[in-house]
C-alpha cells in the first residue's frame, strides 16, 4: 500500500491516482471503486456522479489552473497537485492559492516527483500530505524524511503555514 | 552594515546542517545527480571542469573585515590561494572538494555568511550600488531595502523552483550603478510628490541569449508594498513563465509574449489580493534594518587635504592612481577608493588570500572596517580620509592592488570562461590578459578615456558583454573557440544592447581587432566624446570598415 506523510507521521494510504492513457476518453471511463484521485478532465465529465462521494478527490497537473476548481471546492475532501518533475514549481503557487485565495480547508496532497528535500517548502505553501516518489525511499528513509519538515525553525517570510512574516511574529532587536 | 540577530544566525546554521545532510546522502548514493543538482546549485555549488565551484553570497556587495579574512582563510585552506569576484558582487572559489563544502559553509556561518541562492532557478543575490551611502548623487540609501528584500527572498517557499533564475537589483542614486535595466526586476528608489519613499519598478530585463532592456511596470510602488508587489510579479512568473524551453524561460520572454501592459494587468490583479496583507512592510521593521546602516563617525575635515594635494604634485604615479581610482565622497575630506583587481598578471577579478588579508587590514585602518565588491569585479574602500590616501596607495601598490585604470579600457569585466566554467564555449581570461598586455601604456589608456570592455565566454553573459561599449562573446564553431565583437552596448542610465559588427575572430586576432577599433575611435572622435558617444554618433560603419576593410564591407553590403 502506498505510504503517505501526513500530520508528521508515515501512514498507509489506499487512495489510487487515476491516470488516463492517450486512448481513454474521460467521458467513457468506468470509474474505479474505492478511494481515488481522478484527473481534472474526469472530474469535469463526471462531476454529477463524483461530487460528494466519499474518498474521491481530484488531481491537477502542473499546467492546470486551480481557478478551474474554484466552484467545486466544497465538494472535494482532498486535492492532489502533481509534480511532473520536482523542479516544476507551479504547484507551490497552486497550493498557496487554494489555501489563501479560496480558503480551501481539505487535504492538499503532493504527488508525482515528490522528494524529501522539497517537503519543507511544500508544507510552507499549504500542502499537508506528501506521497513521496514511488520506490524512492525505504521505511527508514521515510521516517527520516518526516524530519525534513522541521529543517528551518523560524523562516523570514509569510507563507500559508506562517501567515505573518518574521518581522510581525517576533520582536527583533536592532 | 547589517549584523545578524539570533534569527538570521539560526537560519544560516540550519542551512549548514541541511546541506551537510544532503551532501552526505548524495555521496552515499541516496540522491541522484539530477536530484542533488538543484540542491547544490541553490547553495552556489557547480560541478566544473576541474572541481566543484563554490559561489559565496555577498549580499549587495558588502563585507566586514572579519568576512574578508574568512574568505582569505578559505582560499588558503580549501582552495589554491585565491578567489574570484563575480559580476553579482559575490565571491567564487574554483577548487574546493565536494566533501568539504559543508565544512566551508560551517566556517562561513561563523562570520554571518552563506552560499544560499547564489545559483539555481530561484531569487539570486540582490545587487546594488557599490557606492551606496557615500555617493554624492544618492537620494535614498538602497542598502536597508536590499536587506529587507534579501530576508524576504531567502528560502521563499513558493519561489524556490521558478522556470529560471531571477535577479533583482536596487539603485537609489541619480546615476544607475546597479544595471537595473538588465535585471528580472530592477528597482529604482524614488520619492513621490509628498516626499514618501517608493520604487519605480522595471521588469523583464536581462542579458543571456536574448538580451532585453527592462520595461517599467510601475512608476511608483510605495515602500510598504514592495514585498507584496514583488510577490505578485513572482507568482505570475512562476505560474505562467515558460518551462518547456530553457532558453525561453526567463521572465523577459513572458513579458515580451504578453506585452508589458497585459503583464502589468495580471500582476496588479494578483497584487490586489496580497496588497495590505501581512507582508506589508512596517515602519518598525524598516527602521530596525536601517539602523544597521548608520553613518560612520566621520571627522570634520577640510574639503581638500593640503598634504594630499602636495603628494599628488610630488608623485606622478600616485597622481595617476588618484585620478582614476579615487572618487568623490559626499563627506568633505573623504574619498572612495577602488582597489583594482585588474592587474594584467592575474585573471580579472581574482584576488589572493594574502591580498584579501591585506585589504581587511587596510579597511580596519582606513575605512571603518568595511569592504565592498563591485559588479565590475573590483573592491572598494568607501570611506578613506584624503590624508591617508598616500599611505593606502603605497601599500596597495606593493600588493598589486593599485592598477590605476579604473574605468579605462583594461579595467574590463571578464567571466571565468573556458579555463574554469563547464558552460563556456571559449576561454575569456587569456583574451582579457592579451588585451591588457597590448594596452599597457597608461598615457595611451588615459588618452582613449572612459570605455567599458566586457567579455563573456558564452551566451549566459556572466561577463555582461551585451552592455559593454565593446563586447566580446566567446562562441564555438565546430569545436574551435571564436570571438564575436559587438559595439555600442552600455550600462547605467542610458542602457543599450551592443550590436555585433560581423564575423567572429580567432583568439590571436583579438588584440589587433581591439586596436583597430580604438584607432577608428581616435580618428573619428570629436572634442569631448567618449568612445560610446562616438559609436552612437557614427554608427558601426566606420568600425566595420576599419576592422573588415573596404572590400569586405562592400561585399557584406551586397549580401545584406
Amino acid at each position: 500500500m502506498p505510504k503517505l506523510i501526513k500530520n508528521g507521521r508515515v501512514i498507509d494510504d489506499a487512495a489510487a491516482i487515476l491516470v488516463l492513457d492517450e486512448t481513454q476518453a474521460p467521458e467513457a471511463l468506468d470509474l474505479p471503486a474505492g478511494p481515488v484521485f481522478v484527473p481534472f478532465a474526469v472530474w469535469q465529465a463526471h462531476k454529477g456522479q463524483l461530487a460528494g462521494q466519499a474518498g474521491v478527490g481530484v488531481w491537477l497537473d502542473s499546467h492546470e489552473n486551480v481557478e478551474e476548481l474554484a466552484a467545486d471546492l466544497d465538494e472535494l475532501p482532498a486535492i492532489a497537485l502533481n509534480f511532473p518533475k520536482f523542479t516544476d514549481g507551479r504547484a507551490y503557487s497552486a497550493a498557496a492559492l487554494l489555501r489563501t485565495r479560496y480558503g480551501y480547508k481539505g487535504e492538499i496532497r503532493a504527488i508525482g516527483d515528490v522528494l524529501r528535500d522539497q517537503l519543507f517548502f511544500m508544507q510552507r505553501c499549504g500542502f499537508d500530505a506528501f506521497q513521496l516518489k514511488t520506490g524512492k525511499y525505504d521505511d527508514a528513509q521515510l521516517e527520516a524524511a518526516v524530519a525534513s519538515l522541521q529543517d528551518f525553525s523560524a523562516p523570514y517570510q509569510a507563507a500559508v503555514d506562517q501567515p505573518e512574516p518574521l518581522f510581525r511574529r517576533a520582536q527583533r532587536a536592532a | 552594515m547589517y549584523r545578524y540577530d539570533p534569527y538570521d544566525q539560526k537560519i544560516v546554521d540550519e542551512r549548514v546542517a541541511q546541506f551537510g545532510d544532503q551532501t552526505r546522502r548524495y555521496l552515499a548514493g541516496e540522491l541522484t545527480d539530477d536530484e542533488f543538482r538543484p540542491l547544490r546549485l541553490q547553495n552556489g555549488l557547480y560541478i566544473q571542469r576541474h572541481a566543484p565551484m563554490l559561489r559565496i553570497a555577498v549580499p549587495y556587495g558588502l563585507l566586514s573585515t572579519a568576512q574578508v579574512r574568512k574568505l582569505a582563510h578559505i582560499a588558503r585552506t580549501y582552495d589554491r590561494g585565491y578567489s574570484h569576484v563575480t559580476t553579482r558582487q559575490n565571491f567564487q572559489f574554483n577548487w574546493p572538494e565536494l566533501k568539504v563544502v559543508p565544512e566551508i559553509l560551517g566556517e562561513l556561518a561563523t562570520v554571518q555568511m552563506h552560499a544560499i541562492q547564489t545559483s539555481g532557478a530561484c531569487i539570486r543575490n540582490i545587487t546594488s550600488d557599490p557606492f551606496a551611502g557615500v555617493a554624492g548623487d544618492e537620494y535614498i540609501d538602497p542598502r536597508p531595502w536590499c536587506e529587507v528584500l534579501r530576508q524576504w527572498s531567502t528560502f521563499h517557499p513558493e519561489f524556490a523552483f521558478l522556470p529560471r533564475k531571477f535577479k533583482i537589483a536596487v539603485n537609489g542614486a541619480s546615476a544607475d550603478r546597479a544595471v537595473i535595466q538588465c535585471h528580472d526586476i530592477g528597482l529604482e528608489l524614488k520619492r513621490d510628490a509628498a516626499g514618501g519613499i517608493g520604487f519605480r519598478v522595471l521588469v523583464g530585463g536581462g542579458m543571456g541569449r536574448t538580451p532585453i532592456i527592462g520595461e517599467e511596470i510601475s512608476a511608483f510602488v510605495p515602500w510598504q508594498h514592495i514585498i507584496t508587489y514583488c510577490e505578485a510579479i513572482l507568482r505570475v512568473y512562476n505560474r505562467y513563465g515558460r518551462r518547456d524551453n530553457l532558453y525561453k524561460a526567463r521572465i523577459k520572454i513572458l513579458v515580451k509574449a504578453l506585452g508589458v501592459a497585459e503583464f502589468k494587468r495580471q500582476v496588479e490583479d494578483e497584487w490586489a489580493f496580497g496588497k495590505d496583507g501581512p507582508s506589508t512592510l512596517t515602519e518598525a521593521e524598516v527602521a530596525r534594518v536601517a539602523a544597521h546602516f548608520t553613518t560612520p563617525a566621520y571627522e570634520t575635515l577640510p574639503a581638500e587635504d593640503a598634504a594630499y594635494v602636495a603628494q599628488r604634485a610630488a608623485t606622478p604615479a600616485f597622481a595617476a592612481w588618484a585620478r582614476r581610482n579615487v572618487l568623490a565622497h559626499k563627506v568633505p575630506g573623504y574619498a572612495i577608493v577602488v582597489l583594482s583587481l585588474k592587474d594584467p598578471q592575474r585573471a580579472p577579478g581574482d584576488i589572493t588570500d594574502a591580498q584579501l588579508d591585506l585589504v581587511a587590514d587596510w579597511a580596519d585602518a582606513y575605512s571603518f572596517g568595511e569592504v565592498r565588491a563591485t559588479h565590475e569585479q573590483n573592491l572598494v574602500l568607501a570611506d578613506v580620509k584624503q590624508s591617508e590616501l598616500f599611505a593606502l596607495w603605497e601599500k596597495a601598490r606593493a600588493a598589486g592592488l593599485a592598477t590605476p585604470t579604473f574605468g579605462l579600457l583594461t579595467d574590463l569585466i571578464c567571466c571565468p570562461g573556458g579555463d574554469f566554467c563547464a558552460l563556456a564555449n571559449a576561454k575569456s581570461i587569456p583574451i582579457a590578459n592579451a588585451i591588457q598586455a597590448r594596452f599597457d601604456d597608461l598615457d595611451y589608456l588615459h588618452d582613449i578615456g572612459e570605455i567599458e570592455l566586457n567579455i563573456s565566454g558564452c551566451m549566459n553573459s556572466c561577463g555582461h558583454h551585451h552592455v559593454g561599449h565593446i563586447g566580446i562573446l566567446g562562441v564555438d564553431k565546430n569545436g574551435e573557440e571564436w570571438y564575436q565583437v559587438s559595439l555600442g552596448g552600455s550600462q547605467g542610465n542610458h542602457t543599450s544592447i551592443g550590436k555585433v559588427i560581423g564575423r567572429s575572430f580567432a583568439a590571436a586576432e583579438m588584440p589587433g581587432v581591439i586596436s583597430t577599433i580604438i584607432d577608428v575611435y581616435l580618428a573619428q572622435r570629436q572634442a569631448g566624446e567618449r568612445f560610446i558617444d562616438t559609436v552612437r554618433r557614427t554608427g558601426l560603419d566606420p568600425f566595420k570598415l576599419g576592422v573588415y576593410g573596404e572590400a569586405a564591407a562592400k561585399e557584406r553590403k551586397q549580401h545584406a
